[in-house]
This record gives structure tokens, sequence and C-alpha cells, in this order.
């Protein structure tokens, strides 16, 4: 079974927000959006939930620090709590100024870290991933909008040619 | 164009009558002789039954003593009779123990009298001088609260001026619809600093011991501040005074001036002469910052000195500064009478309170962790003794100038919200004036804080002040900018 989809191409990224909020007026779905460069308030104008990889950060750099916490206050304090210069490893929160700058650094390495990665895995970007790229002038000076096909192809022909489109084909999808 | 709201006048004219009152109230507690330090010092220690070490010489000895010390004074009376009492142990009055005391004195003078006599009249010296030290830290207590509270309100003022500033030598495109609540709010910078200069001249004129490098006696027995004499002497450091709050102000007046001006008549070259004025100012700012703070902050502890001081006095006031802005353009905005502020304006303003405690808290720990780290005599007495006599504060400020800032104000949703932003600035507000109490109170109080009548009410008055030349300012002057030319992408800034 293979179904049809729309593939429109603008060469402006104005016409294009127009032609997004006019597609959703007219309730046609619009499977992907493809720009060389990120568009301004493309996502609000999709309908796209907002993100939450900043969510994610915040758990991540939690985890960072407890883990930070954590090590140092078995090596440091429980394992072997040796005098060093004076400092006092005694308790934990004796001697936390010092673990203060790990505590940070780990802080954002794993919120950093972690975060970019979930980006990939949550985006499916790796190295030697196929390219999906439906139209290479897309990553160079062209916006392409796919559409979802139903109904008259006629008809979606010549609403997309009015939405300011330089040029709508339609696309066997397998 | 807005009014001072009869309300808003009245509520600031009863801060600064309440704060008078305790101010007021402040200075005529203070003890004016070292006998009233005696009783609040003996009321505050019979409470607990506990001891200086002043009495300890004194302690187990024949009753005998109590009779010799007794007819010594009334002091050395006091603190033996409760020592080796059990008959009035802990009673409530002087008059008790010296009744007592007198009593015994007949019935047990004995010959081993005279060797107790000596112990207890060195003990006595000791004891005579710490109640002087005492007594000068409570004498010191309202004029380091008035103290505080000026310092305060005059740095916030100048926090919002050169916020201002930096908005006109950035060309920020976001904030000149907020230009004239930060112009109007730092038109406190005048009487601030007049009032503050009239403090420093007090501390000159030694009316109090804010400065203990002032003090004639205390730098003829201190090589250490009589190296310092050359910066530390009191000439050229009210020509510094005069200097940096001349400064300050003349470029506030003329940036208003020109701000004025670019309104009236549409002539770019006023915004011209802003742009290089605030250029200029900065300059003069982050020179002059760095000295006043060594000046008016760090020359109360004579011994200290750290070199990121300028930094972090900066930082602790202008988090404070936009954060009075952001609050003040909170109020106006509810008032419907800033028309082109929206929720991206203010969650610039909440991002910038959000960045800058987090600025601040890195200076703090910065400051703070090379010497704990280093743990030079020097240097850390400082910090010594405010983990153990400002425990609270110390650590207490850390929770409202960095914790809760960074859990309310990290999200983006809710640095929109206008009851999260006036929660987080209250904790900051509050926070930044512990720090601020925290900086000077050690070294001009010492051990004998208390955040009373008089720092309240200073609190009070300053804030009253604040608010009546501030929002009367705001009131001169249209709420928009006209004819600046940032000013429509102001109006449609979107974030």
């Amino acid at each position: 079974m293979s179904t049809k989809v729309l593939h429109v191409l603008y060469n402006d990224d104005d016409v294009l927000m127009d032609a997004v909020k006019t597609t959703r007026a007219a309730h046609h779905h619009i499977e992907e959006v493809y720009t060389p460069f990120p568009v301004h308030g493309l996502d609000k104008a999709m309908g796209l939930k907002p993100t939450r990889l900043a969510i994610c950060a915040f758990i991540y750099g939690i985890c960072g620090l407890s883990f930070a916490t954590f090590m140092m206050n078995y090596i440091m304090i429980q394992d072997w709590p040796q005098d060093i210069g004076g400092k006092p490893s005694f308790s934990y929160i004796q001697n936390m100024p010092s673990f203060v700058p790990i505590m940070f650094e780990l802080t954002v390495f794993f919120a950093a870290h972690l975060m970019v990665i979930t980006f990939f895995l949550r985006s499916k970007l790796w190295p030697f991933k196929k390219a999906e790229n439906p139209d290479v002038r897309t990553t160079d000076d062209h916006f392409l909008m796919e559409v979802a096909l139903h109904g008259s192809e006629e008809e979606a022909l010549e609403f997309f040619r009015n939405t300011g489109a330089v040029e709508v084909k339609v696309i066997d999808k397998h | 164009m807005y009014t001072f709201s009869g309300k808003l006048k009245t509520f600031s004219i009863i801060l600064m009558a309440l704060g008078i009152v305790g101010i007021a109230y402040g200075f005529l507690t203070a003890p004016k002789t070292i006998e009233e330090v005696e009783v609040i010092l003996s009321k505050q220690h019979h409470g607990h039954g506990s001891h200086d070490a002043h009495a300890a010489p004194a302690h187990g000895e024949a009753t005998a003593h109590e009779a010799n010390t007794a007819s010594h004074d009334a002091h050395a009376a006091t603190t033996t009779a409760v020592s080796n009492d059990s008959t009035v142990h802990v009673a409530d009055s002087t008059d008790a123990h010296s009744a007592h005391a007198e009593v015994a004195t007949p019935a047990h003078a004995e010959a081993n009298a005279h060797a107790a006599k000596a112990d207890t009249h060195d003990a006595h010296a000791e004891h005579t001088k710490h109640l002087e030290h005492v007594l000068h830290q409570l004498q010191n207590k309202p004029w380091a609260a008035v103290y505080v509270g000026c310092i305060f309100f005059m740095l916030i003022s100048l926090g919002i001026f050169t916020f201002n500033q930096i908005q006109y030598a950035a060309s920020a495109g976001w904030s000149p619809v907020l230009f004239r609540v930060m112009e109007g709010l730092s038109a406190y910078l005048l009487p601030g600093s007049i009032l503050f200069f009239l403090m420093l001249l007090a501390s000159s004129a030694h009316l109090n011991h804010l400065f203990i490098w002032m003090d004639a006696d205390v730098v003829a027995e201190d090589t250490i501040i009589q190296g310092k004499t050359g910066f530390l002497n009191i000439p050229f450091f009210l020509i510094r005074a005069v200097i940096f709050l001349a400064g300050w102000n003349i470029f506030r007046i003329l940036s208003r001036r020109n701000s004025l001006a670019l309104d009236e008549t549409g002539d770019l070259s006023y915004y011209k002469k802003n742009f290089k004025l605030a250029a200029g100012y900065l300059v003069f700012f982050i020179i002059t910052e760095s000295i006043m703070s060594w000046d008016w902050i760090m020359s109360i502890d004579t011994h200290w000195y750290s070199t990121l001081f300028g930094w972090y006095v900066f930082a602790s006031f202008f988090v404070t500064a936009v954060t009075v802005i952001a609050l003040v353009t909170l109020y106006l905005k509810n008032k419907g009478l800033l028309e082109y502020v929206n929720t991206s304006h203010i969650h610039d303003l909440a991002k910038f309170m959000f960045g800058l405690s987090i600025f601040w808290t890195y200076l703090w720990f910065s400051q703070f962790m090379l010497m704990w780290y280093a743990n030079i005599p020097e240097e850390v007495t400082y910090f010594i003794f405010r983990i153990e006599e400002y425990n609270l504060p110390f650590f207490g400020m850390l929770a409202l100038n960095f914790l809760l800032p960074i859990l309310l104000l990290i999200n983006t949703d809710f640095k929109r919200l206008s009851w999260i932003i006036i929660m987080a600035g209250i904790c900051i507000i509050v926070g930044h004036y512990l720090d601020f109490f925290n900086m000077i109170m050690p070294g001009t109080v010492g051990a004998s804080w208390f955040i009373g009548a008089a720092e309240i009410g200073s609190v009070l008055f300053f804030g009253g002040l604040f608010i009546f030349v501030g929002f009367s300012a705001i009131a001169k002057a249209p709420l928009l900018v006209k004819n600046n030319p940032m000013v429509e992408e102001s109006k449609h800034f979107h974030y």
C-alpha cells in the first residue's frame, strides 16, 4: 500500500510561515517541514509541542550532583579519611568547599552530555545514518513542506500553488 | 503619565515615620556608660547561669573574697556573688547581689583575702576592658544599623542607574520601554548620596566608631593600620567620597537631562550624547565602585583585605537593583500604566535576576573558598568570626540569594509569572540586605548584633524614602520615552 504526499517548495521563509498557517487553517496535515536554517516561530505555527529537553537536562544535572557528592563522600570521607594538608575529613560538610568545584563541573558535565545524547537519540541522529533529505535544495536555499494527500489531487495542487509555492510535486511514498 | 498615588505616598511617609521611631529608639536605648553595659550583660548571663572567663579567677574562693571585691565595686560583687553563692543564686538585680555581699563583709574578712583581692583585681581590669569593648559595640549598633540601610539603598539606586547606562552603551533593543522606570528610581541617588555623605562625615567627626582606623588611639598602637594611613586617612577618605558621589550624580543628572531633551526635541544628537556619556560613565563607575568598596565597606575590617571584594559588592547591589526594577515594573504594569511592557520584558528582567544571583554566588564562593582553603590566619579570621557569630545570617543569605532564586527562576514559564518574580525578588532583596549586614556588622558591633528596632527602622526609613523619591521622579515624566531610536523595537519586543 502506498501513500501519496505532496512536496511543496518555497524559496522564502516568510512565505513558508504564511503557507504553514493557511495549510493548518485548511486542515491539511503537515507531515514535515524541511528548512536550511531555523525559522523563528515555525514550531509554534506548526503547533508542535514544546521540547522537554530542558527538563531532562535539569534531572541529569541533579544526577551529576548526586554522583559527585556520593563519589567524594565515599572516597574522601568514608573509605580513607586521610589528613591531607590539614583539611578536615571528619564529615562531608566540613570539607565541602573543596569539593564544590568538582560538584559543579560534574553537574554541568552530566547535564550537558546526557542532554546532547538524549537529543541525538530522540532525533535519531548518529554517524553513518542515511540522510533523510527529500530534496537537496532544502539544505541550501529552499523550504519544503511535506503534506499528506487526502481526497482530490487537483484540488490540493491548486490549493498549494496559491500559497506562494515555487513548486508542488506529488510523491509516492512507500 | 504616572501620578504618584496618594496611597503610596502615605505608605512611604508611614514607613519613614516608623523608621525614624525605630532608629531613635535604637539610639536612645544604646548604653551610655559601662554600668549600663554591665546590667545588660549580667541580665544575659544570669538567665543561663553561665559565666564569662573574667569571673573565673574569683570563682571557687572563700566567701571572704566576696567581701573585698564587693567593697571594690558593684561589678565585681556581681560576678563573685553569683559564682560562689548558694543562697542568693541567680538573683535578678545587681542590687540584690551587692546587698548580700555587703552583709557578708564583716563576718568573713580573712587574711587570705589579700591574695584573692589581687586576683580579682586583674580579673576586674580585664573585665573592665571587656565592658568597654562591649560598650563601644553597643554604642555602634544604631549607627551601624543606619549605615547599612543608608549604603544599601544608595547602592541600589546606583545599581539601577548603572543598569540603565549599560542598556544605553549596549544599544539594547528590549529595554527602552523601561528607561523611565530606571531613570525615576535612580533619582534616589542624589538624596541617598547626601545622607550617606553625612554618615561618613559623622564617622569622620568621631561621633561613632564605625571605622577603627579613624581612631587615633587605635592607630597609635596598631602597626598594620599605620602602614595603611597613606590611603586610609580622613581628609583623603572624604575627598574620594566627594569625587565618587558627585561623579555618579553628575552623570545621572546629565543622562536624565538628555533623555528628557530627546523626548521634547527628537534631536538624535541627544541620544548620541547619552551613548557617549554611558560609555564614559561605565569606565568611571567600575574604577570608583572598586575603590568605594574598599573605602566604605572593606576598611571597616581594617586588618583584612580581599582582591575581588569590589566585584563582590558590585554583584550584590547590582542584582538587587535589577530586582527592584522588576518589582516596580510589575507594580506599574499591574496598574495598567506600562502599555508596551509585556511578559517578554519581564522575562528578560527575571533572567538578569537569575543570572546575576548566580554571578553573586560565584563571587561569594570564590572569595570564601580561596580563604577557607589556604587558611592563612590574617585572611581567614574574617570568615571564622562570621561563621561563629553570624552563622544564621551568613549561611541564611546563601539560601536566600542562591538556592531560592535558582530554583524559582530556572523555569522559563515561571519567569513570566508575576507572583513568582515577586517572591524571588523579595528573597533577593532580603538576602542582599543580609549580605550588607554581614559585611558591615561584624566589624562594627561584633558579637553584639541583633536585628532589632534600629535595624528594621533603618530599612523602613530608607526604604520609605526610596519609594517616595523614586516614585515622585517617575511621576515627573511620561512613562514611555519618545524619539529614542530603539523604542519601536522595544515596544514590539517579543521573546
